[in-house]
């Protein structure tokens, strides 16, 4: 009690104090936005909707299931499914959202929507300079907006992105492998009952 | 009896009138908080440089922070129902005015005591020390006493509980 | 020792300066227009020092704390007190509705006017004490004592419990420290034997063998000093005494329901409130317009002066950098059971001076007590206390 441990503390922030002058790597600081902390790969901040190949459109893996909707805690999520359907990544025809609109100013980053989405078609993006002046539709994004595509998501998620090509690549050859075991046991029954309409089944099968 | 003297006298006077009929407690004591520091003001006036700055020191720095502590601590801030007006100010206006009759009649008379009343008196802060433990030390050890007294008191109301019934 | 014209003039400048300037007027009006002008030179002076300190302040707590403070604003972050004080004069003057307006409006007033007016006894060099005043100190104390009276006006008015606790612990805390202060300020003027700040600075402007003769370089003048700095920083509401205004506990104490340029006025009252004191440990203890050493007296005595504040007010930053807060109870108590007692001890220990005259014995004798009480009471002071339930006898 009797002042030396002021003493000691004094001598620290002095050093501190006179280092600061000297030595570069006392000094933590970031002077943003001229330098930036380069980015982490698990940091979120606002969903992104992946589309493959070059067409926004078409390639949109999002197939307007609803589920994210409806899972988001906040209701940021608005989607209006369409009427008619386009074929999928395996080929299958699914819907497709017509509208699919995120309000940012409302989303809190929970990545609920990514966690329950089944087609892997909602990511986190990892951008935050978000910022703009228009207060009430700039931080309201439409699907033209939200659509990223598969190389951005590798660029800024590699790890992730590379297991979810795998995992899609490995349903995608599961569903041809089998659509390939139909298709030849297909083929295979009609050429025992009916020779000569074997062609024609052949390819009706094949298309 | 210059135009400083009268403009002093009239903040003191505003200041005192101020504190007695104003409703708001608060507003009231700082209203006399004016009239100490017009009284203090008019101390310098005279020269009196000691007693002037003490005045300062000691009525504005503690007693009025003394009085506003005990307004808030006694929940008198609040405006009473009844008015501010005593039903017994007869009463009180002429203790009053006696008692400003023996104050004045002793200030006259110790005009008298004064051989130069004309010539204001040099008194430097040596003179002030010198009268205290010389001339008056005994009331300066009874205000002492004084102090000691409200101090221990002070000590005794907020004393921790003895544990003695646990 | 003689200096030559040059330097004679230099430490002069100011006064010369003022002479000159008024020499324009008519003889009627010249003193009248002397004091002006060295009014107007202080309040010119001191808000700039304040500026200058606000920057340094952010920069140094910064490097303290191994991060860079403000540099965006100007060269190395200087014209940053400029953006803040434009920012807070076009900020909105928020007025809570339920408040006293007249008194929410004089508080910060009351403030600033009542530390402006400690400066006009601080003797800034050679000549240069705006008013030479017989009781000069007593003067400083009763200003400083109106500051109280502000910062409960501005608690109370604002209509707001945590305002007006802010505003009470403040109170209590400025009048505890405020005896300390005037205590160890009376084992100076017992030495000196004046109240006069400029007969104090001039009884230390002398030198034995080069060295001067500070009163801080006495055992007793030493102790005074510690408690003086101590009481300095609790009496201006400053880390490691910050409890009333510190943001994580009352949101900002007494000045909450502030915005803009009164907040800014609070601001500036304390920081001047920081230079003024730190003037007058100054004048009592450090020698004032005195150079340290006989051989630098042709520096110009306001150079020292200014030199020896600024000092001050780097190890104010520093003991904020460095020390945690102080809780209410922890601050009352070091200041009624540590920091008082020690300084009475300390006024006998100058009485004992006085009496015993010149020579070594003196010096041994003081010092030996002085420490010997200090270990004492550190250790005594350390023993634990018992915390539990607290019970008022007369209270319930």
């Amino acid at each position: 009690m009797l002042g030396e441990g002021i003493l000691k503390g004094m001598a620290e922030t002095a050093k501190n104090f006179a280092g600061s002058f000297v030595s570069a790597e006392r000094m933590t600081t970031v002077q943003y936005p001229e330098e930036r902390i380069p980015a982490v790969e698990a940091a979120r901040v606002f969903p992104i909707l992946i589309y493959d190949g070059a067409d926004w459109q078409a390639g949109l893996r999002c197939v307007a299931c609803q589920i994210c909707e409806k899972e988001c805690p906040p209701k940021c999520i608005y989607i209006e499914k369409s009427k008619d359907k386009k074929p999928d990544y395996v080929g299958k025809p699914q819907f497709y959202p017509t509208r699919f609109d995120i309000d940012v100013s409302v989303c809190m980053s929970c990545q609920i929507c990514v966690e329950v989405c089944p087609f892997e078609a909602i990511k986190m993006d990892n951008e935050f300079e978000l910022a703009t002046d228009d207060r009430f539709g700039g931080l309201l994004y439409d699907s033209e907006k939200l659509a990223k595509s598969n190389e951005y998501y590798h660029s800024i998620h590699p790890t992730e992105a590379s297991e979810v090509d795998a995992r899609l690549a490995e349903e995608k050859a599961k569903v041809e492998a089998k659509a390939k075991a139909a298709a030849q046991a297909a083929a295979a029954k009609p050429m025992a009952a009916a020779p000569p309409a074997a062609p024609d089944k052949d390819a009706e099968g094949g298309a | 009896m210059n135009a400083v003297f009268y403009l002093l006298a009239a903040i003191t006077i505003a200041g005192g009138l101020a504190a007695i009929l104003l409703k708001h407690l608060i507003h009231a004591a700082l209203a006399v908080t004016v009239a100490f520091g017009g009284i203090a003001l008019l101390f310098l006036q005279l020269d009196a440089q000691f007693v002037g700055f003490a005045q300062i020191l000691v009525y504005i720095g503690a007693v009025a922070i003394l009085i506003v502590f005990a307004i808030l601590l006694t929940h008198g801030a609040d405006l009473p129902e009844k008015g501010v007006f005593n039903k017994g100010w007869a009463a009180a206006l002429v203790i009053a005015a006696a008692v400003f009759a023996v104050t004045g009649w002793a200030v006259l008379q110790s005009i008298d005591a004064v051989p130069q009343r004309n010539a204001a008196p040099v008194v430097s802060m040596h003179d002030v020390g010198n009268a205290l433990v010389g001339r008056y030390v005994l009331p300066l050890e009874i205000v002492g006493l004084l102090l000691t007294a409200a101090t221990i008191g002070a000590v005794i109301v907020a004393m921790h509980e003895k544990e003695r019934s646990r | 020792m003689a200096a030559t014209p040059f330097f004679a003039n230099l430490d002069r400048i100011f006064i010369l300066l003022r002479d000159w300037l008024v020499g324009f007027l008519p003889a009627a009006f010249r003193p009248a227009a002397g004091v002006l002008l060295a009014v107007i030179a202080i309040v010119c002076v001191f808000p700039g020092l304040f500026a200058l300190t606000t920057i340094f302040e952010r920069k140094g707590l910064g490097r303290m704390q191994n991060r860079l403070g403000p540099n965006r604003v100007g060269p190395f972050g200087l014209f940053q007190p400029v953006a803040d004080g434009i920012k807070a004069l076009i900020k909105e003057d928020i007025v809570p509705l339920s408040s006293n307006s007249l008194v929410h409006f004089l508080a910060p007033l009351t403030l600033v006017v009542a530390v402006f007016m400690e400066f006009a006894v601080l003797p800034m060099g050679r000549n240069m004490a705006l008013v030479d005043m017989d009781a000069g100190l007593l003067f400083f104390f009763a200003m400083s004592a109106s500051t109280e009276l502000s910062v409960f006006m501005a608690g109370w008015s604002s209509r707001n419990k945590y305002s007006l606790l802010g505003a009470m612990r403040a109170i209590a805390q400025m009048i505890s420290y405020e005896v300390v202060l005037v205590l160890s300020s009376v084992s100076v003027v017992m030495i000196a034997g004046s109240l006069s700040l400029t007969a104090i600075v001039d009884k230390q402007n002398h030198y034995t063998a080069g060295l001067p003769h500070w009163y801080i370089f006495t055992p007793w003048g030493c102790a005074a000093f510690v408690m003086f700095a101590i009481a300095a920083t609790a009496e201006t509401n400053r880390s490691p005494f910050d409890l009333p205004e510190g943001e994580s506990e009352l949101v900002a104490g007494y000045h909450t329901e502030y915005s803009g340029f009164k907040f800014a006025l609070f601001f500036l009252g304390e920081y001047l409130a920081m230079f003024s004191v730190s003037g007058l440990g100054t004048t009592l203890f450090l020698g004032g317009w005195s150079a340290p050493l006989s051989v630098l007296n042709w520096v110009p005595s306001w150079i020292w002066f200014f030199g020896k504040v600024m000092m001050s007010i780097f190890v104010f930053i520093w003991m904020r950098g460095t020390l945690p807060r102080l809780r209410q109870d922890q601050l009352m108590n070091f200041a009624w059971k540590f920091v008082l007692p020690f300084t009475l001890l300390d006024l006998l220990v100058t009485a004992l001076w006085r009496m015993l005259g010149p020579g070594w014995e003196r010096w041994v004798f003081c010092s030996v007590i002085l420490l010997v009480a200090y270990v004492l009471m550190g250790l005594g002071a350390g023993r634990r206390r018992h915390i539990g339930p607290r019970t008022y006898r007369y209270a319930e």
